[in-house]
């Protein structure tokens, strides 16, 4: 199978990138990983006339930490941010990275890819909501910084104007009795989840004092689950309030029947996911080095 | 739709010899492995992106080459399981895949010997986990898995 012609622009800036956006106009099309974007004009789902090549810009890959916080580039794989220290310092950052599809599909999707393409099913932005992680933005007006909870639009749709380009995300690291995790069930590896959980815990004193926990997969849009966060928010965390979170959580949720499950199998999964990561974020807050991993059906 | 052709001129090693070529920027890097250099070596099962019969190393990763342009390997360097016998010999991993029966029709084995090779440079003692990490992106539809990973056990330990 082959993408339809195109002509082909290799943007040797992020700036020259944002200004050919904006001759070539509302048609053309940035190219990152090409994992989301090639499969969909190899199947002539998408046949932009122009695509701009983010790949050869230098220094646009990059996970660094400075004193605004953790700074990801917008072209970094997947794969380099499971590897990095920051991955490891933030284990919900490593879950999510380490858990997107398979070694071949990391190695190549960017984060950026990943934020822009706003898959319903994607990972990463169930898990940067619980992080508060903003989107550096450029455009041929200059920069902009949009958090990430207005980012994500709708299902496939992003706050991107048609003439910008995502730069950056920036993420805080979350204070030290704090703990995520994120957890999917998936059917096999190189598939999106059927539906998954990202959860972050604030403790002090054994008492929960914040809570964020999003769904994924089950809904348009990531899902905040903001009745499953009350029910932890200035409680202890114990099996009981973990369960009533689950069920909240199972509430929120607004799955769609397809080949992935019914609604109703989802919403069950959406429980499970939930419980589990909550066990997992509860460890990581009290300083424990937990290993999570996706569920393989 | 643009009404000429246009062409990109590209610079790639591939197996450690340098090409110089004019592609199509739409050309897959895997079709210009198969038909503009005769790699036949690496295989197109899904064309989707799932199955991993296509996985060759471009700049020491492993990628899928039938959703990664030709364009760009441009200046880079591509490894495919053509590269991998040196001097007549069989690379150890792919002795190991023969010697353990890691494989039967062995269309996907291309894109398993590829991943395997990029598993064992970075981790010269995998665990279990690790190599059903390192493969999970390779489908195979009749050996199974169960001498692959005899195979690359079996590859880790000769390496
Ligand atoms: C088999 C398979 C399984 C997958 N499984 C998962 C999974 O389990 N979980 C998951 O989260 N993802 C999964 N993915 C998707 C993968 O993570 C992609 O990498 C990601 O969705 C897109 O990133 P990309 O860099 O490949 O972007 P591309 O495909 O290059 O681009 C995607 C879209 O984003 C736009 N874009 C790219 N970069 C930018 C930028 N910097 N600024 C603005 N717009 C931009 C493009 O114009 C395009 O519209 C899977 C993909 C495949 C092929
Ligand atoms: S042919 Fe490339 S992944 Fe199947
Ligand atoms: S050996 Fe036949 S598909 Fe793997």
């Amino acid at each position: 199978m082959f993408p339809r012609a195109f002509h082909y622009h290799r943007a040797g800036s992020l700036k020259e990138a944002a200004t050919m956006l904006s001759q070539l106009g509302p048609e053309a099309k940035l190219l990152a990983g090409g994992q989301s974007l090639i499969p969909l004009m190899k199947l002539r789902f998408a046949g932009p006339p122009h695509l701009v090549d983010l790949n050869f810009i230098p220094g646009a890959a990059y996970v660094k930490q400075d004193a605004g916080g953790l700074r990801v580039g917008a072209l970094t794989c997947h794969a380099d941010i499971e590897d990095s220290p920051a991955a490891a310092a933030i284990p919900i950052l490593h879950d999510c990275a380490a858990g997107i599809a398979d070694v071949q599909i990391r190695n190549r999707g960017t984060i950026g890819g990943s934020l822009a393409e706003a898959d319903p099913s994607g990972d990463w932005a169930p898990v940067l909501l619980t992080l508060n992680a903003d989107v550096r933005c450029l455009g041929p007006k200059g920069e902009r910084t949009v958090p990430i909870s207005k980012f994500v639009v709708d299902a496939y749709t992003s706050a991107l104007g048609e003439d910008e380009l995502i730069i950056e995300v920036l993420i805080q690291a979350p204070p030290k009795s704090s703990g995520g995790a994120y957890i999917a069930f998936k059917r096999s590896a190189p598939v999106y989840a059927s539906a998954s959980a990202a959860v972050r815990l604030a403790m002090e004193d054994g008492v929960c004092r914040d809570a964020a926990i999003v769904l994924g997969a089950v809904g348009l849009t990531p899902v905040r689950a903001l009745e499953a966060e009350a029910a932890l928010r200035n409680n202890q965390v114990t099996a009981k309030t973990m369960e009533a979170a689950a069920e909240a959580a199972r509430a929120a949720a607004d799955p769609q029947p397809d080949m992935r499950g019914s609604a109703e199998y989802k919403r069950q999964l959406v429980t499970a996911l939930v419980k589990r990561g909550l066990e997992v974020a509860l460890k990581r807050a009290r300083g424990e080095k937990v290993e999570l991993s996706h569920i393989y059906a | 739709m643009p009404e000429q052709e246009q062409m990109v001129a590209i610079r790639v090693k591939v197996n450690g010899k340098e090409h110089k070529l004019q592609v199509e920027p739409r050309l897959l890097l895997v079709e210009l492995l198969r038909e503009n250099l005769d790699l036949t070596g690496t295989h197109i099962g899904c064309d989707t992106s799932y199955c991993g019969a296509c996985t060759v190393l471009l700049n020491g990763k492993a990628v899928k080459s039938c959703t990664v342009l030709a364009v760009h390997a441009d200046g880079g360097e591509v490894l495919t399981v053509e590269g991998l016998a040196k001097n007549g010999e069989l690379h150890p991993i792919q002795k190991a895949f023969g010697d353990a029966y890691g494989l039967q029709c062995g269309y996907c084995t291309p894109g398993l010997l590829i991943s395997t090779y990029q598993l064992l440079q970075r981790n010269a003692n995998p665990s279990e986990k690790d190599i059903r990490k390192a493969i999970a992106g390779n489908t195979c539809r009749c050996t199974g898995y169960q001498n692959v990973f005899k195979a690359i056990k079996a590859a880790a330990k000769g390496a």
